[in-house]
């Protein structure tokens, strides 16, 4: 009940004091109101829970949590070879 | 999927875990609140990965297990009236009431409609100015500015055949709750990270200081829960307690303000009932008195009489996080997402289903073995 789920905003429309927009999830492509983010725009990443975006997804701070955890772990000491070697080639792709 | 496949990365999540085993050195017992915080822990076998001396307790972060049983009763009694036509979250169908649930008056000719948005069930009102549309609104501060503004735009229309039957929850008066309890054991809290997106997390200050204990506002992939635990076990083994924001893709210290406003205008903070809980004071959301004519409460006088739960069920003391759902004599047997002697084993954010479904299997070969 509690869950949102990240998805891009296709589209934003405005009706009658109402924001509202296209979503994309995935493969899947949704109506979702945009009420409570009046920043979000076309291309923008939004959370959606019940039909509405509770938050737009902030991209640096996705980026950057993802790279401090990347880095904090020392992978390479602690997993096995072939592991590190999947990330890494992850990584060059 | 952009921001989802980051962040289920297995080989980051073994690392955090190894970091987190090296930090610990005594036990400590932390509690994420949020029912899809739990469910995340089951699938991805998050609770295996970390050692032993990290203990996760589930908390009563799930709607669909609070919303009170005279709620659901009263849910079933409206679905039963020949000019009602009730909405609600699929997930609450199966919810025991009393003596029945929506999916057994559906069955016996209610009409009772399935919705994923409140907006949904206005339109179902717009379509059918005959029917008397009642949207079973229940939810934490995650869900409930969108029930607000489903309210604020039915009464904007001037929609008169629409109204809702509210139960919302409120998080921080049910950490305050369980951390006065005399034998509480939590040390640490992973704050919900939706819940938190909508309200920011300055209340959560206050019960850090206050009960000096730490509190991670999480998200919901393995590698957000594992990140937040590694903080909470850096605080406790520092002797630190402050709140900290790990979900901060999603979350910011204010929340988001145009979602708060609209929530401020149609609701105001009131006294709550949890089911197996008891009443928390402040701890829910009632109408405000301009839009009473959307509150279905005050709409349809019902008098009914709340039977017991069912005394096998200890859900009182899974949401409470004071047992694990396999400590029930009737998980599994007496007590499937088929056929839910409690709430806690019907929903999707429910302990004691994901126990179930991620666990189960575990369970009976422990059983089998003993
Ligand atoms: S397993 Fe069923 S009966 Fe036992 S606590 Fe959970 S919901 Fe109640």
């Amino acid at each position: 009940m509690c869950l949102a789920i990240p998805g891009k905003v296709l589209e934003v429309e405005e009706v009658g004091g109402l924001r509202a927009g296209k979503v994309q999830f995935g493969g899947i492509v949704r109506a979702v109101r945009l009420d409570f983010v009046p920043e979000a725009r076309r291309g923008d990443y939004v959370m959606v829970h019940v039909g509405f975006a509770i938050s737009q997804v902030d991209e640096q701070e996705a980026a950057r949590t993802y790279e401090l955890l990347r880095q904090m772990g020392a992978l390479e000491n602690e997993l096995p070879a072939a592991e590190t070697d999947a990330l890494h080639r992850e990584q060059a792709e | 999927m952009k921001y989802i496949d980051e962040y289920r990365d297995g080989a980051i999540a073994r690392a955090l875990a190894s970091d987190i085993t090296s930090l610990a050195t005594r036990h400590w017992v932390l509690m994420e609140i949020c029912g899809g915080q739990t469910h995340t822990i089951m699938r991805y076998g998050l609770d295996e990965l970390l050692p032993a001396s990290i203990e996760l307790v589930h908390g009563p972060g799930c709607p669909v297990c609070v919303t009170p049983i005279e709620t659901i009763d009263k849910a079933i009694a409206l679905a039963m009236l020949p000019d009602v036509t009730l909405v609600s979250y699929g997930d609450m169908l199966r919810v025991p009431g009393s003596h029945s649930d929506l999916f057994r008056a559906k069955a016996r000719g209610a009409d009772v409609r399935i919705a994923y948005a409140p907006t949904e069930a206005l339109k179902i009102a717009r379509a059918h100015p005959e029917r008397k549309v009642v949207f079973l609104a229940i939810g934490f501060e995650t869900t409930a500015p969108a029930n607000a503004m489903t309210v604020w735009q039915a009464r904007r229309e001037g929609l008169t055949n629409f109204s809702m039957l509210a139960s919302h929850v409120l998080v921080p008066p049910a950490m305050r709750a369980l951390l006065s309890s005399p034998d509480n054991r939590i040390q640490g809290f992973i704050a919900p990270g939706h819940v938190c997106t909508v309200v920011g997390y300055r209340e959560y200050e206050e019960l850090a200081r206050e009960f000096f204990i730490p509190i991670v506002v999480g998200g919901f992939e393995p590698v957000d829960l594992l990140e937040a635990i590694l903080m909470l076990v850096r605080q406790l083994e520092e002797g630190t307690a402050i709140v900290q924001n790990q979900y901060a893709r999603s979350v910011s210290y204010q929340g988001n303000l145009p979602a708060q406003q609209i929530l401020r205008e149609v609701f105001e903070v009131a006294d709550q009932k949890w089911r197996g809980i008891g009443e928390i004071p402040q701890s829910g959301m009632r109408f405000r008195r301009e839009y009473a004519a959307y509150d279905a409460n005050h709409l349809f006088a019902l008098d009914l009489i709340a039977a017991d739960e069912p005394a096998e069920c200890i859900s009182a003391m899974i949401l409470q996080g004071r047992r694990k759902p396999t400590e029930c004599a009737a998980f599994g047997t007496r007590c499937t997402p088929e056929n839910p002697l409690g709430a806690p084993m019907v929903s999707s954010e429910g302990a004691c289903a994901a126990y179930y479904t991620y666990r189960r299997h575990a369970v009976a070969t422990a059983q089998e073995t003993r």
